[in-house]
């Protein structure tokens, strides 16, 4: 399915609808694309298209259901589960140069884009009429709206404004074979089933999108960030909890142990106390008398938590200073060691604490160091494994690690992924979060959009008989998985 | 504590999974179409069919976990509303989507079923934003869990807000998680009188400005706008938007009144039409009073209508006519899809429900 029996013809019919230099099929060509953001997975496609409108997007789709070849959609390639890497045979449909800021919708508070605008380029457009778009990924200077859709991406600051589900108001979305579908408006809602939460976070498997519309709120009166040195990460998850008890939704409430808070200030030099075990970063927006008011409450809290220092930045240089020290902890991280393995688990938050003593247990068992950054507000945990994939077994050992802090966050209530998506990394852990008639609902889904299952096959959901192969792994209260399935 | 005209026994926590299921599975065997029912608050939305046999969801009831400061609630679908808001509002907490009831016996499996918000939806986000997770039954009476406990979850497709608004067709809401808020300390009502077309202007200026507003809606004459947050905020924003206050008592019937479509605007049997559109929608050129609400985005009207005309209208605004109560209720209460969206739709209604036995024809007459 994923070959052409004519791979000429392909390629030339393809450069008959692709403008100059939108078609790449040459090996040197070809390399840039051969991984996302996860670069330990890597394949050459069979060639990579690259449309500029959404005629020719549906143009090369049309053209390659007629040769039964499967499409790897890619946005900016920033993508941390393997999502985008390419299919050997697969043709690698990028829409980074689908990226005109189309309408700019002041009175309903909207705008349209094509899938390749940066994230942050849509709040840049919308800052002077004192609007802005909500989602914030950290990878927001590099990463395009159409692959935050693909995510259903968060950010920083989602326990209050959301994630990118809570913040689209409509996609355009061609099928596999080239159909055109508008989903949901302007208006609140939509008849019929909500295909917009569906699309949201598909990875590219439902459809291409290839127009969004997008919802902006206005920018909050007065901000502020407060940092406070915890001297450990059991009184700091402490804190984060006894916020929420309070009554108080912060816009950002992030946390991050020893080793990211140094790493971080080498790399930034935000002013982070380097002796602290972890800090958190808690910011606050409002009114000037209500934030007066949290920033109180909040320092209150903090102090009876323990915080041996707090900081307050009011000015936005400071702020954002601050931020960036987190917004940077990845390459931060990255300069520890000649590779890291960054994990994306969610846990219920009162489970912080024993899981990040496992992983420090863990941590001694692999050899292998564990900074951690944690979006504490909304669970979602982000254990970087520190090693170096030119030591013998190292790589290996960090993915055994890894796929055991994700069983772990599934043993304690939470999931395999809290934002990064599945892709192809986590095809394995999958099979430890869903049952075999879960996964077969999933693939039914898959079937209702691409019955010929030809966009970005293999990714995001595991096939049957993947989960039943490592199904001795997982023994769900003591019943073998997958027990309709032959073994052989 | 709210008095809830409820038995004490709804307050335990009784699952009857395995009963909906051997009932599912059942009727999946025998091609024999299944009536889902939790406290029949809201028969009255959707289209009507022919009725099967009642699968009755109000006997599997409770809440399963709630931990307020994680921010979720975990309960089963035929859990009455009033019961989870008390439960809730012990503990300083609210569902931030603020669903209308439409009677005492409302459960929450319904209420996620028919995908209704209130007065907070174009402030706070509507039911759907709403829900974590959820366990539900299949057509072919699997147990599926999909989502979970956390905000953030992206492991599969987003099929717990599928659910939402599926009228039940897709699959049997067993258990939802479902995100929850602090409750603000502070609420209060102002009213302004103006006319149409201001009351539209200033619900969409005051969006586009960071303004502690929770609610508004336009009956004809008066603009209705309601704060909520910290004392001082809404102090603050009180002083810049200005107008009559409403006492407080006054106010949490207002809205109570506006929710559950108790305001006069909706009494008499006159056949009620919801049109969602763009919230800057100017007030629309149709005879007879409009009810606005959702800063724009929601226009109540009554009466007969030209059907085409209403539907071509909304559409031609970025939204969608639905007949919510009375008229001909055999006919296509929901705005029609286009071909390629229906068919989509009808497909993902096969791979959740092959043989078509859940509340068929409930939402489009085809599927």
């Amino acid at each position: 399915m994923t070959t052409t029996p004519d791979p000429e013809c392909l390629l030339a019919e393809l450069r008959e609808v692709l403008p100059a230099n939108g078609l790449l099929s040459s090996p040197e060509d070809l390399r840039p694309y051969e991984c996302d953001g996860l670069s330990v997975l890597r394949a050459l496609p069979l060639c990579v298209a690259l449309p500029d409108h959404r005629d020719a997007v549906q143009a090369v789709l049309q053209i390659c259901q007629r040769h039964g070849v499967a499409v790897v959609p890619r946005g900016a390639g920033t993508g941390l589960s393997g999502g985008a890497r390419p299919i050997a045979g697969a043709v690698l449909l990028s829409l980074a140069r689908l990226k005109q800021i189309q309408d700019i919708d002041l009175a309903n508070r909207s705008l349209r884009v094509q899938p390749g605008v940066r994230n942050l380029a849509i709040s840049e457009v919308a800052r002077p009429s004192g609007l802005y778009y909500a989602p914030d990924p950290s990878s927001q200077i590099a990463c395009s709206i159409g692959g935050n859709v693909a995510e259903n991406s968060g950010g920083v600051h989602c326990l209050k404004y959301g994630l990118t589900v809570h913040n689209i108001l409509a996609l355009e979305v061609l099928t596999a074979d080239g159909e055109v579908l508008q989903i949901g408006g302007q208006a609140p809602d939509s008849p019929g089933y909500d295909l917009l939460a569906l699309m949201t976070g598909s990875e590219g498997l439902l459809g291409v999108v290839t127009e969004c519309t997008l919802r902006l709120l206005p920018v909050p009166e007065n901000t502020l960030l407060l940092l406070a040195a915890f001297s450990s990460v059991v009184a700091a998850a402490e804190a984060v909890s006894a916020i929420i008890a309070a009554g108080i939704i912060p816009a950002g409430l992030e946390m991050m142990d020893q080793l990211a808070i140094e790493a971080a200030e080498d790399f930034v030099h935000a002013g982070y106390p380097r002796n602290a075990a972890a800090i958190l970063l808690c910011e606050l927006d409002g009114g000037e008398a209500e934030l007066r008011e949290q920033r109180d409450e909040v320092e209150t809290i903090l102090q009876r938590h323990g915080a041996d220092r707090i900081r307050i930045a009011e000015d936005a240089a400071t702020r954002l200073l601050l931020w960036k020290g987190r917004k940077a902890a990845f390459p931060a991280v990255g300069r520890l060691a000649p590779d890291y393995y960054c994990m994306d688990g969610t846990i219920p938050r009162q489970r912080l604490a024993e899981v990040l003593e496992r992983i420090a247990d863990w941590s001694v068992e692999y050899g292998l160091r564990v900074a951690n950054v944690f979006h504490a507000g909304d669970g979602n945990l982000h254990p970087l494994i520190l090693y170096d994939a030119n030591a013998e077994g190292q790589l290996e050992a960090a993915e055994g690690f890894g796929q055991r802090i994700l069983e772990l966050c599934v043993a304690v209530g939470g999931s395999v992924t809290g934002e990064h998506g599945v892709g192809v990394e986590k095809l394995d852990s999958m099979c430890a979060q869903f049952t075999a008639a879960e996964l077969a609902q999933l693939h039914r889904i898959k079937a209702a959009f691409d019955p010929e299952g030809r966009l970005n096959p293999g990714k995001a959901v595991p096939s049957l008989h993947r989960c039943a192969e490592l199904g001795a792994m997982h023994i769900h209260h003591g019943q073998l998985p997958f027990p309709d399935l032959e073994r052989f | 504590m709210v008095n809830f005209p409820f038995p004490t026994w709804s307050v335990f926590n009784i699952d009857q999974t395995e009963i909906l299921q051997a009932t599912v599975r059942a009727a999946h065997d025998q091609r024999q179409p299944l009536t889902i029912r939790g406290g029949g608050s809201k028969a009255f939305y959707g289209r009507s069919v022919t009725p099967g046999p009642v699968l009755e969801l109000s006997g599997h009831h409770g809440i399963i976990d709630y931990e307020p400061n994680e921010l979720f609630i975990t309960l089963r679908a035929g859990t009455p509303l009033p019961v989870l808001e008390a439960q809730l509002d012990a503990a300083g907490q609210m569902l931030p989507f603020e669903p209308p009831h439409f009677g005492a016996a409302a459960t929450i499996g319904g209420t996620l079923a028919c995908g209704l918000s209130g007065p907070r939806r174009a402030f706070a986000g509507a039911a759907r934003d709403y829900v974590l997770g959820v366990r539900i039954l299949n057509g072919q009476g699997e147990i599926l869990r999909f989502g979970g406990q956390v905000m953030k979850n992206v492991a599969g497709y987003d099929v717990s807000r599928l659910m939402v608004g599926a009228l039940g067709t897709l699959g049997v809401l067993l258990d939802v998680t479902l995100k929850v808020l602090p409750k603000p300390n502070c609420e209060r009502t102002l009213v302004q009188t103006v006319d149409a077309d201001t009351a539209v202007l200033r619900m969409n200026a005051w969006a586009g400005r960071p303004l502690p507003i929770s609610a508004t809606v336009f009956d004809g004459a008066h603009l209705y706008v309601r704060l909520s947050g910290t004392e001082s905020a809404v102090r603050m924003a009180q002083t810049r938007l200005g107008g009559d206050r409403l006492n407080d008592t006054e106010s949490v019937l207002f809205w109570e009144q506006v929710r559950e479509q108790r305001h006069v605007f909706f009494q008499g049997e006159a056949p009620l039409w919801r049109l969602a559109v763009a919230p800057a929608t100017p007030p629309l050129p149709l005879p007879g009073q409009t009810l606005i609400e959702w800063g724009g985005g929601l226009r109540w009207l009554r009466g007969a209508r030209e059907v085409s005309g209403l539907r071509a209208l909304a559409a031609e605004h970025g939204g969608h006519a639905t007949l919510f109560r009375g008229g001909d209720r055999y006919g296509e209460v929901f705005q029609s899809l286009p071909p390629t969206l229906l068919a989509l739709q009808q497909r993902l209604k096969q791979a959740f429900d092959p043989r078509g036995i859940l509340n068929p024809g409930r939402l489009f007459a085809t599927f």
